[in-house]
């Protein structure tokens, strides 16, 4: 097809055409600049307002003291180390368990209505209120396993709660990796767990750890789903075992926000910042994790 | 009943009415027939969608990584085993063919790691064993004096042809009995290919080659025997040389003179 001449009626068509087009491409970086700055304004101001009312109270003690009936001096230590037990809890159990889970269904089970069936119900329970976690919890670990109202019943109703997020996580990891890359594995030779070990797990762990952390940042959140099989909001001292009872960050920042004083309204702001500044240290981990584990995976 | 000058013609396989379907469907292989001799090198030529990768992934049960694939027909060893047999575990097929794909499919790993996984795979820990057999391989592949210095990089930040050289490495190192090679040079440059071609010829030596090629001149240059495979059917079977200068079949000389395909 030879170029339209110069100023003839193809010509300017083309270029009318071609303008239209930008403009919606400008349009719509436009409509993105100002969402994302949206997006920022609000998370900036809940931030800001946590750290104006929270900072006064936020020190070296608030983290070293337990709580007390006395604003000023009431601190979060039970509640920050009893929220990192239950997280590293709720990894223990749910990684394993998801990553084993995901490759069974990716590796081994037969692609089948059966398997459709699983799918769709993992992905569905990724949408469960957590509170109905919460009930299944209280039914077969606090009274069917006898854990009671404990850091292990803590920490396992939590790991079901992420375990649909780091099975439906690892299987895009796994499912990301070229056919022909595992080929090449199966050509010289290898066993199928010879390829799981050596070359799926592996590439897909980046994926992987990326999905477990935004999943344990959600988790280092909840409260519905531990108030309902009974975590204390006020306890003074450390857990001895996993079957000790506990106490989470926001259920601490829940029993402050509710009562009358003012100055525990600051108290419950501090660990709101205690909150965000573990699950920011968290999301930085995930970054860092899924720069480090992939920087040697391009497909 | 070949003419073949050199020493007498041993089998090393034997594809015997080989039927493949993909899928439980797709026919994409029909009664195929064909020698394959031992330490020579076989080209199979035909237009593209053939079956000539079909083919040759049968020779190391590739097809079996996926449900519904089926096999009639029987591929025989010099050892009176059947590769298709249902009783032949894949996995030691692949462990005595080595195959290299159409396209480059390296290992994120490094350039050492991706050759020395096949042995590892065979339970090889010796640091000095392997690192003497990646260099052999490496040299094999032609590959060596680009690398020796990085061999802890990353096989991706490799150019296509030095990734292509690195597979052909990757499944060199194992010594296999019976080498499968998909299009091997489709993506390399005149010099690397000359080079690849000089390696066939030297491994001949030592091991039975398959080769699958679109190029005529590589063939005819590389080639012992030739098959001439059209719509999944072995139209044409002979030395390389007789494929070329006096095929049998009308079909193989309009495709060797380039009137089709
Ligand atoms: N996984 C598959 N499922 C179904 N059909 C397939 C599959 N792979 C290949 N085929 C079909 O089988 C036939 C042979 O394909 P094959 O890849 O063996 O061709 P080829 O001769 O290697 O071609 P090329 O020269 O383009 O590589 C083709 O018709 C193709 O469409
Ligand atoms: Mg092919």
């Amino acid at each position: 097809m030879p170029l339209p001449n110069k100023n003839s009626e193809d010509d300017l068509k083309l270029k009318a055409k071609i303008a239209s087009s930008k403009f919606l491409d400008n349009a719509f970086q436009v409509i993105g600049v100002v969402t994302m700055i949206l997006a920022i304004l609000v998370l900036g101001t809940l931030i800001a307002k946590l750290f104006i009312d929270g900072i006064a109270q936020l020190n070296f003690d608030f983290l070293t003291k337990f709580p007390s009936s006395k604003a000023a001096k009431a601190g979060v230590y039970s509640a920050w180390v009893g929220s990192l037990i239950v997280i590293l809890l709720t990894a223990a159990v749910a990684v394993p368990l998801g990553v084993g889970a995901a490759v069974y269904l990716e590796e081994y089970a037969e692609k089948n209505w059966f398997a459709d069936f699983i799918e769709v119900n993992v992905t569905n329970l990724a949408g469960v209120p957590s509170i109905i976690y919460g009930l299944l919890g209280l039914g077969v670990f606090k009274y069917g396993l006898g854990l009671g109202s404990s850091l292990a019943a803590a920490g396992l109703t939590l790991a079901l709660l992420v375990l649909p997020v780091v099975i439906v996580t690892t299987r895009e990891g796994i499912r990301a990796i070229p056919g022909n890359v595992r080929e090449a594995a199966y050509a010289l030779g290898a066993t199928k767990w010879q390829v799981i070990w050596d070359h799926i797990l592996p590439y897909s762990m980046g994926t992987t750890l990326t999905g477990v952390i935004v999943a344990l940042s959600r988790a280092l959140g909840e409260t519905a789903p531990l108030i309902v099989i009974g975590a204390v909001n006020f306890i003074a001292y450390l857990p001895e075992n996993l079957l000790s009872p506990f106490t989470v960050l926001p259920i601490q920042m829940f029993d402050w926000v509710g009562r009358p004083d003012p100055a525990f309204q600051q108290n419950a702001a501090a660990a709101g910042i205690v909150i965000i500044a573990m699950t920011l240290g968290m999301n930085a981990i995930a970054i860092y994790l899924r720069y480090y584990l992939r920087r040697s995976i391009k497909w | 009943m070949y003419n073949q000058n050199q020493t007498e013609l041993l089998k090393k396989a034997e594809v015997d009415k080989l039927d493949f379907f993909y899928d439980g469907t797709v026919h994409a292989l029909k009664k195929i027939n064909m020698p394959v001799f031992d330490r020579k090198v076989t080209a199979m030529i035909g237009p593209s969608g053939c079956g000539k990768t079909t083919l040759l992934r049968c020779f190391n049960r590739m097809h079996d990584l996926y449900p519904g694939n089926r096999y009639e027909g029987d591929i025989w060893t010099d050892q009176g085993i059947n590769l298709l047999g249902r009783k032949v575990d894949p996995i030691e097929v692949r462990m005595r063919v080595s195959m290299v794909f159409q396209k480059p499919n390296p290992f994120p790993k490094s350039i050492f790691e991706n050759v020395a996984y096949g042995l590892r795979v065979r339970g090889e820990k010796n640091r000095a064993v392997l690192e003497q057999k990646v260099e052999e391989a490496l040299q094999n592949a032609a590959l060596w004096k680009e690398v020796k210095d990085r061999l802890n990089d990353l096989a991706s930040n490799l150019s296509g042809g030095q990734q292509q050289r690195l597979c052909i490495a990757r499944a060199l190192a194992t010594t296999p009995e019976i080498l499968l090679l998909d299009e091997p040079t489709s993506a390399l440059d005149p010099i690397a290919t000359a080079s690849i071609e000089e390696l066939i010829g030297d491994l001949k030596e030592r091991v039975t080659i398959l080769i699958v090629t679109h190029s005529m001149q590589q063939a005819a240059r590389v080639s012992d025997f030739t098959a001439f495979m059209y719509m999944g059917e072995m139209v044409e079977f002979n030395e390389t040389s007789q494929i070329f200068t006096q095929p049998a079949q009308q079909q193989t000389a309009d495709y060797v003179s380039g009137r089709f395909g």
